[in-house]
């Protein structure tokens, strides 16, 4: 009935010299060993699957939950109310001259990100198995849907974010116009940290039991909590191969109008575009195995 | 001249089986066990242990199948079956050899993979859809059918956790059975849900493959379903291939048994199916063709004739023998007795050999068993074997039907001719007869 809609395939899918060979596309199955390249050709003809999963993710974070999206909210403004009173009043760690409950919000928005993505991707594999051992798709859409998914929760964030900033009255500088490539460069690297993990896991069941850990301990590794300028400056440079302290860092001066510290942003941009690169090609090396070990 | 759709060749698999390793013997052992156990259980996952055992789940595999062909693969539990669904379907890698795939290649191998049951049935089928494959555009013009398929209209916002099983099957193979890819592999799905909708399935896998020319692979143990929609059949035993032809042929040589020394006689001296207490009157029954050779299959309609050895204890006059047949379930479906009869047996002391003949029915192919009991003249058995044997009705399709063959058909199916005359000559005939 429909037929005659759905079959052509689109002009994009049929490689340049296949025309001889005939509309279909042919497709060769054999082992395969050491590092593999990523099909980017094949991700983008299954976009809309990833569109799919990450609306999947969203919907049923919030399906039968009281109070819904407003999780969201909460969430990270009482992390926020419990980092001041106990980091900003009693241990009065220094702020950067703003309101501490600034401070640590700006830093929270993308380290709540970060590390929601890599705890929520490194478990994507294991957790719905079904999708390694019953059906082929491009197995980097699964802990990559989780991330998107996070993107949301972080857009929602940032309207708490801007009534927090009305509130203190604090202003926004035109730095703010650098905070989307900001995101970016954490998705990279909390994608990069995700996918990896979530390989690692789906083999070896023993590092789930890191991850929160990991995730714990790097928080403490990531100006959150305190300013960079805190850190002594010959150490600056070593803080800054963690990708979410350049990251952080940058969220602060973008926000706030603070000046820039292009070195430490420059090195954690290097490295979320490693963590990045080393993930997806740890992930396509063990990819193959992941049905017969899953 | 056309590629084939599919080519394989000489696929294989390899899994390492850990083997079930000594046990602790003592608590030293178990010390050093527990302390060298995390190196070891690293070696085992990489593969590296050398108390591992080699299992070719899949051996050197190799077929072709042409664009349009529906090719039932049949075998059983372990033979391979699904390692080959999954090498073909990319989940996993085969180990050497290697498989060339001409289309767009969906397979099924488990109904609603990526279902999430909180979501609405609207959501799943997209989700589902793309999880399969489809492009959303490609959903969307087919979302109506689909709902209509699976008979969830009412449903379609409420989450799929709230529907019952048969609906959710019914959701789950709709959004399948709407894949317009070139080349479809279906695993056992079509075990689930009710009747109705399986043969509605398999009209439309039919309908697939006959209607675009749609390579379809189809796994079943459902041998009337392999029959009736496969034009071809691969045998799979241990992982190999070992027979490859017109389905009929196939699914005939998978249902002898050719195992050595299975013949057709079956020994009842010392079986187990024999109550305790009766004396062993029936030693030995063996079933037999025409022409008296030893068989263990029968075709509908086809002359059968059973013997049994009697050794009685005591002279019986009028002994009564009864045969019962019961299919897979255990239901009795008929009985041959020396009671229903023209003529009853004569007396029998001493060791002799009791022989009866019949026609077998139309049965339902597949599997039957029966049992043997002997009577010396009033109503009770003096021996009883339940079973004494087994004998395999072979689906030769004596129906002629294009139509698969389900058990709720009933137990016996009996061939039939059918017409339709046009209303009119009905009523002239009528008219005429009057008159």
């Amino acid at each position: 009935m429909n037929n005659d809609i759905a079959e052509p395939l689109p002009p994009s899918a049929v490689p340049p010299g296949a025309a001889d060979k005939g509309p279909l596309r042919e497709m060769v199955i054999r082992p395969r060993s050491g590092w593999i390249a990523v099909d980017w050709r094949e991700l983008w003809e299954a976009r809309e699957l990833l569109y799919f999963l990450v609306l999947r993710d969203v919907k049923v974070r919030y399906k039968q939950t009281v109070l819904g999206v407003a999780w969201a909210v909460l969430q990270p403004f009482f992390t926020m109310l419990v980092f001041t009173v106990i980091f900003g009043r009693f241990a009065k760690i220094p702020s950067d001259g703003l309101p501490y409950a600034v401070f640590v919000f700006a830093g929270l928005l993308p380290w709540t990100f970060f590390s929601n993505n890599i705890s929520q991707a490194s478990m994507s594999l294991m957790n719905q198995q079904s999708l390694l051992t019953k059906i082929y798709l491009p197995r980097v859409f699964v802990p990559a849907a989780s991330v998107g998914s996070g993107l949301i929760d972080l857009l929602v964030s940032f309207v708490v974010f801007a009534g927090l900033m009305l509130f203190y009255g604090v202003g926004v500088g035109p730095g703010v116009l650098v905070i989307p490539l900001l995101v970016l460069l954490t998705t990279a690297a909390s994608l990069g940290v995700g996918l990896g993990l979530a390989a690692l896991i789906v083999t070896y069941r023993d590092f789930r039991y890191v991850v929160p850990f990991l995730v714990q301990s790097w928080m403490y590794l990531s100006p959150v909590i305190y300013p960079v300028s805190m850190v002594p400056p010959q150490w600056q440079p070593l803080l800054a191969l963690n990708p979410m302290a350049g990251i952080i860092d940058g969220f602060r001066s973008a926000l706030f109008g603070l000046p820039w510290n292009y070195t430490t942003l420059s090195v954690s941009s290097f490295s979320s575009i490693i963590l990045l690169i080393c993930g997806l090609y740890y992930f396509r090396r063990t990819e193959r195995k992941f049905a017969d070990v899953a | 001249m056309t590629k084939p759709a599919i080519k394989a060749e000489g696929i294989s698999k390899l899994y390492r089986l850990e083997h079930g390793g000594a046990g602790s013997k003592t608590f030293r052992d178990l010390l050093t066990d527990m302390a060298t156990a995390p190196l070891r259980r690293f070696r085992q996952i990489r593969g590296s242990d050398v108390s591992m055992e080699d299992f070719w789940a899949v051996q050197d595999v190799s077929f072709e199948i042409q664009p349009g062909e529906v090719i039932g693969i049949i075998g059983r539990n372990g033979a391979g079956k699904s390692t080959l669904l999954k090498i073909l379907s990319r989940i996993v890698e085969p180990t050497r050899g290697q498989v060339t795939l001409r289309g767009r290649v969906a397979s099924l191998l488990e109904v609603g993979t990526g279902f999430h049951p909180e979501l609405t049935g609207r959501e799943n089928i997209y989700l589902n859809g793309s999880i399969l494959g489809m492009k959303k555009r490609e959903i969307d013009t087919q979302f109506d059918e689909i709902v209509a398929f699976a008979e969830i209209e009412r449903f379609l916002d409420t989450p799929v956790k709230r529907y019952s099983s048969g609906m959710y099957v019914r959701l789950a193979f709709a959004v399948a059975a709407h894949l317009q890819p070139e080349i479809l592999i279906v695993d056992e799905v079509l075990a689930v849900g009710d009747a109705d909708f399986q043969k509605k399935c398999l009209g439309k896998m039919r309908e697939v493959s006959k209607g675009d020319g749609r390579t379809v692979i189809f796994v079943s143990h459902n041998m009337g379903a392999v029959t009736t929609l496969c034009n071809r059949a691969l045998l799979l035993e241990r992982g190999q291939l070992v027979a490859e032809g017109p389905s009929s042929e196939v699914v005939d040589r998978y249902l002898v048994p050719v195992a050595e020394g299975v013949t057709g006689a079956f020994d009842l001296r010392n079986t187990t199916a024999r109550a305790d207490n009766f004396p062993k009157i029936v030693v030995a029954a063996r079933v037999m063709d025409e022409s008296r050779r030893l068989t263990l299959t029968a075709s509908p309609f086809q002359k059968i004739r059973i013997e049994l050895d009697l050794v009685p204890p005591f002279p019986m006059r009028t002994p009564m023998v009864d045969i019962g047949f019961n299919n897979a379930r255990g239901e009795r479906i008929f009985l041959v007795s020396s009671n229903l009869s023209p003529t009853p047996l004569g007396s029998a002391n001493g060791i002799s050999t009791t022989s009866v003949t019949f026609e077998m029915p139309p049965l339902y192919p597949g599997r039957y068993e029966f049992d043997i009991g002997i009577m010396p003249v009033s109503g009770r058995y003096i021996d009883h074997i339940t079973p004494g044997g087994t004998i395999e009705v072979l689906h030769d399709n004596y129906l002629q039907t294009s139509y698969p063959y389900f058990v709720e058909m009933g137990a016996v199916l009996v061939p039939s001719r059918w017409e339709s005359a046009p209303a009119v000559e009905v009523v002239e005939r009528e008219t005429a007869r009057i008159i």
